[in-house]
């Protein structure tokens, strides 16, 4: 139980519990005081939060290996998501089965932390190997457009999430937050970062920023977000991560602006594919695609940061 | 007997449906919980059956009974067996031979024993992920049990999962959208009740989620 050895990641954990008891209770109030308004979808987002909370403390309490194995079937469910919803070929089916096979090698990788090949083993084998097994079954009518779709999951459902699971595994160098401390920084502040862009956007939210894109995202939002999210980082950063407060400051905007773009990239692939969530898998909020949006894109940057600055 | 299609749904078909494939359902509070009814799917892979049957509950497992083609289930012994005692099939003659009354005996047999009967009336897989022209076998069927209800069902994701002529299983998501009974006024003559499906079948189309609209072409899936 490497948890137990680590009070700041259990302060954090009791602390993401405490604040979905707030929410529970606001939930259950607003839907009892304004009966005429409808918050069952409201009490329903509130609800998956648990679920999903739960899970990933269960799944950290177990050890290091039991929640590698849990992101890597996280990147599957992505993956296979993200390759739902896309147009395919049929002719496509045999190398998307070789996608899929990258996830647990890729997480092997992780596991035995071997940065070297987990940095290259997407970007250049498998990125290399996909079109040669295109280019052996011969169908080349939408060859590029198959091959362009194949790498993009690949590299965002399974290279991108993977970086989470590394954080794992670095060296320890803050015992007090232990190895799952700068996982659950990244996770927490890329969630609240989703919560607080939409909360001041609702509030003194105006001036829309990519219209075309996603109607809701405002400048008031978005800069609200950031503004809360790099100041909470700052604080909780020397607590949970190797990095200073000035540090945090950094990876609190950097979570917050990234996490801006992961939600609204992936929010163009449902648009240009005219659908509105990617699954049904977590009620209330859609897909799992709808809620590893912004971590696609935080998770691999601050990752990047973290390693950079403190090892 | 009971227990054979028990163990395989519980431990096989319903772990399989849920890590492997993933489904996005809507409606499943319009499915039937008792007999005599039939679902009416359209039809693109061997999962079809095993995945609308997995919605179910275990103990409902032994009263729901695919239509499925003597032909080709019944052709060799392994199939054969899979086919009788994990499933359950309703063997049906395709050859065109049998008379009608002979044809439908079994589907009769087992709807009045009060089972939930799914049929596939576009008669075969067909082409992957395409909506084949459906036949009028429904109609026959229910000539003389008007009373009983039919309750279309559209998936859409298996054909890329298990196609036809393909051994290989590849994970996709896959979407199961029950729609509303047919109306009684929809049965009266066999062309009034293939129109009706093939309108809510359209319908129900519309709502799938992995069926993307951008990408024209008859290529993509």
């Amino acid at each position: 139980m490497q948890i137990v050895n680590a009070p700041h990641a259990l302060y954090a954990m009791a602390a993401s519990l405490a604040v979905l008891l707030v929410a529970t209770a606001i939930g259950h109030w607003l839907a009892k005081r304004n009966v005429s308004k409808d918050y069952s979808e409201l009490n329903l987002r509130i609800r998956s939060w648990w679920w999903m909370v739960l899970m990933l403390f269960t799944v950290l309490s177990l050890g290091q290996t039991p929640a590698i194995v849990f992101f890597g079937f996280l990147s599957f469910l992505a993956l296979k998501e993200f390759l739902s919803i896309v147009p395919i070929r049929l002719t496509d089916r045999r190398v998307i089965f070789w996608a899929y096979l990258a996830i647990p090698l890729q997480y092997y990788w992780v596991s035995q932390q071997w940065y070297g090949m987990f940095i290259i083993f997407i970007p250049v084998y498998v990125f290399l190997f996909l079109p040669i097994r295109m280019v052996l079954i011969g169908d080349t009518r939408g060859f590029i457009r198959s091959a362009g779709i194949l790498h993009w999951a690949v590299m965002l459902m399974v290279f991108a999430i993977s970086h989470i699971a590394y954080l794992l595994t670095l060296p320890v160098q803050n015992p007090a937050a232990g190895p799952f401390g700068p996982v659950l920084f990244l996770l927490f502040m890329t969630q609240l970062n989703d919560v607080s862009q939409y909360v001041w956007g609702k509030t003194f939210g105006k001036r829309k920023i990519i219209p075309n894109v996603s109607p809701n995202k405002t400048w008031g939002g978005f800069l609200g977000g950031v503004a809360t999210i790099t100041l909470v980082s700052a604080g909780c950063a020397p607590w949970l991560t190797p990095l200073t407060a000035q540090q945090g400051l950094l990876a609190g905007a950097l979570i917050a602006v990234s996490g801006f773009f992961g939600d609204v990239v992936l929010s163009s692939v449902k648009r240009d594919l005219q659908i509105k969530d990617s699954g049904s898998l977590i009620p209330g909020h859609g897909g799992i695609l709808d809620r590893l949006d912004s971590l696609i894109y935080s998770a691999p940057l601050f990752f990047h940061y973290v390693y950079y600055t403190a090892y | 007997m009971r227990l054979v299609k028990v163990l395989f749904f519980c431990l096989l078909v319903k772990p399989l449906v849920l890590l492997l494939l993933g489904l996005n359902l809507r409606g499943r509070e319009r499915l039937p919980l008792s007999g005599p009814a039939i679902i009416a799917a359209n039809h693109n892979s061997h999962l079809d059956a095993l995945v609308l049957m997995s919605l179910f509950p275990l103990h409902l497992i032994h009263k729901i009974r695919p239509v499925a083609a003597a032909d080709y289930f019944l052709s060799n012994r392994v199939l054969a067996w899979l086919a009788r005692y994990c499933i359950g099939i309703i063997p049906i003659d395709r050859s065109g031979k049998a008379a009608k009354a002979q044809l439908f005996a079994a589907c009769h047999a087992a709807l009045d024993a009060g089972d939930i009967v799914i049929l596939f009336p576009e008669g075969s897989r067909g082409e992957p992920e395409k909506f084949g022209p459906l036949k009028k076998g429904l109609f026959y069927l229910l000539e003389d049990r008007p009373q009983i209800p039919v309750i279309p069902v559209v998936m859409h994701g298996l054909g890329k999962a298990l196609p036809r002529g393909e051994a290989l299983l590849v994970p996709f998501n896959c979407d199961v959208m029950v729609g509303e009974m047919l109306a009684p006024s929809a049965l009266c003559t066999a062309s009034l009740m293939v129109d009706e499906l093939t309108r809510q079948f359209k319908a129900l189309m519309t709502q799938c989620l992995t069926r993307s609209q951008n990408f024209d072409s008859d290529e993509y899936l």
